[in-house]
């Protein structure tokens, strides 16, 4: 089989957004923030996001290191929800961790997702959902909390 | 591989197989090792024909049963060269062997101020319990550092250990550097201080002769699926005075004299430590282990996986943008040989390896302290046992070979 198959995991565009992630910085001006560890790997994940009055996405940012899926899967994440409100992003979110698990959903969730629906192939590496995942797991567990809860920390095995 | 080695690979029927239409290259033996049909039959046999509680029956298969399980620790004993079967006790695998001591030994000789001295590159199983002990009691934990060859710093050890150490807990090879340390020595500087050294044997006893007088350890804990044996077993031997001081690790069946409504006495060594119905099973699959590797010979396990060593890091070292950790002379440098492909996260190495049907790991390892200490969050690892040849060892260069170009824009192009 060699790599041919590696293709299917690691497409042009999700090796670009390795390469060159966006939004890849912290935010001065963050509501809420969230870091996330996956301890088996060592992946860590800071993600800083700014709400307008409107609860929409105004700024998202991240930092932190991981491998090319989880590096990717961020930069990807962020695109996606730009601009959009805190229960749109939300609702993503849960379209995501579904899709990456193997469930349906309607063709329009996914196209949400933009670049980020690529991913759906993690799901045949199951020892890589994980680094798909975090991200995205990042982004509810920051929206969903108080914006004074402070920038605490929490380990997501 | 001279020809007794090769036809053991027919031992084992797992390595027979392909792996996303590869053949399997199994070098994750440092996690743990495959069974050979040797164990896999003499697990079937017990249950099959003396399945039945030991000790306590007075019928033919609780005496079968019984006798299987001693002549498991009797084997286990000559094979470690254990003065008394009574210093090896049955755990639940190398990590149940240490909270053990720590929890008893520890709990007992530990006091505010004293230390323990370990190694930074301990696997969180020598490094937790202490760590945990040290908190409890108000003692300091101390640590060991490496050279810059990645070896153990023996000159540091001489100035950390002190009269106020009172237990030197090390690994006696690690399971990420690729070394194996001066256990030996170690023992006798702690000595020297009235201290006493406890052994991690995970990565040395499944590869090499090991002879627990002759390093003179007061205890030492190693695994049984690592040699081959069934998981859910180990062993922990302690010199038998030690043993006799202890207090039991837990309390319940088997582990008792007499028991009375207010107090109770212990069961002499080694049943103190073997509270409830043990991994009878386990015990005897163990044996068979061991049975199997004493008939091939640890120097001749040992001088393979070093014959690989020899031929393999070399050429992983000449490899432009791989960064192989640990010692870089394969003579000083064991079959586990942690590295990490330049800009590439070794998640990503081990599924491109993966697709090649090359089964290695990739992380801590376990060893947090450690990767803090090198500055990596993680790496990759292959690690090799008496099964593996220069066949499995060529593939291993190839498929790294092909993920560098991968990930370097090669053949993500061709899609």
């Amino acid at each position: 089989m060699g790599l041919e198959k590696l293709n299917n995991l690691y497409r042009e565009v999700i090796l670009d957004h390795s390469d060159h992630p966006h939004h890849k910085h912290a935010l001065p001006d963050a509501t809420h923030k969230i870091t996330l560890k996956n301890p088996t790997c060592g992946d860590v994940i800071n993600l800083d996001i700014e709400l307008d009055d409107q609860d929409h996405i105004k700024d998202i940012g991240f930092t932190g290191e991981g491998c090319t899926i989880s590096q990717s899967s961020a930069s990807m994440m962020t695109d996606a929800v730009m601009g959009k409100s805190k229960d749109e992003a939300l609702h993503m979110a849960k379209t995501f961790s579904d899709m990456v698990m193997g469930k349906k959903h309607p063709q329009a969730d996914l196209d949400e997702l933009q670049d980020a629906a690529i991913l759906s192939n993690v799901m045949t590496f199951p020892a890589r959902i994980k680094c798909a995942t975090l991200s995205w797991w990042a982004l509810q567990r920051a929206l969903l909390k108080q914006p004074d809860d402070g920038n605490d920390s929490e380990k997501e095995e | 591989m001279d020809s007794t080695l090769n036809k053991l690979l027919s031992d084992f029927p797992i390595l027979d197989q392909k792996v996303n239409d590869e053949r399997l290259v199994y070098l994750d033996n440092a996690a743990t090792a495959q069974r050979p049909n040797q164990v896999i039959k003499a697990l079937t046999h017990f249950y099959q024909t003396d399945n039945a509680n030991v000790h306590r029956g007075v019928h033919t298969l609780a005496e079968r049963a019984t006798a299987d399980y001693e002549a498991a620790r009797r084997k286990v004993q000559q094979f470690i060269n254990a003065p008394e079967p009574e210093e090896v006790i049955f755990t639940k695998g190398c990590t149940d062997g240490l909270n053990l001591v720590a929890s008893t030994y520890g709990e007992a000789n530990i006091s505010a101020g004293d230390e323990i001295v370990i190694s930074i590159m301990e696997h969180h199983s020598n490094l937790i319990p202490w760590q945990q002990l040290a908190i409890r009691k108000g003692a300091t934990l101390k640590y060991i550092h490496l050279t810059d060859d990645g070896e153990l710093d023996l000159d540091e050890a001489k100035q950390l250990i002190t009269d106020k150490t009172k237990i030197v807990a090390v690994a006696h090879a690690s399971n990420v550097m690729g070394t194996v340390n001066p256990i030996k020595e170690l023992a006798k500087i702690a000595h020297q201080h009235g201290a006493v050294l406890v052994g991690d044997g995970a990565q040395a006893v499944p590869h090499m002769p090991v002879d627990v007088q002759d390093l003179d350890v007061d205890f030492y804990a190693f695994s049984g699926h690592k040699m081959m044996g069934p998981t859910g077993i180990g062993i922990l031997y302690g010199k038998r005075q030690l043993l006799e001081a202890m207090s039991p690790y837990q309390y319940g069946g088997e582990m008792i004299g007499f028991v009375h409504e207010q107090e109770a006495t212990w069961a002499e060594l080694p049943y103190k430590f073997e509270a409830g119905t043990q991994n009878i099973a386990g015990a005897v699959g163990l044996g068979a282990a061991v049975d199997y590797l004493t008939k091939i010979g640890m120097s001749t396990v040992q001088a393979h996986e070093q014959e690989l060593v020899n031929y393999l890091l070399p050429k992983m070292e000449a490899m432009d943008g791989v960064q192989v950790y640990g010692p870089q002379d394969p003579a000083k440098h064991t079959g586990v040989i942690a590295f990490n492909l330049e800009n590439l996260h070794p998640h990503d190495v081990a599924t491109a390896l993966d697709m090649e049907g090359v089964a290695v790991r990739a992380g801590h390892h376990c060893a947090q302290p450690l990767m803090a200490y090198l500055g990596l969050t993680a790496t990759a690892r292959a690690s090799l046992y008496l099964y593996n040849t220069q066949a499995d060892a060529d593939r291993l260069l190839v498929a790294l070979q092909e993920t560098k170009e991968f990930f370097n824009h090669g053949s993500r192009e061709t899609k």
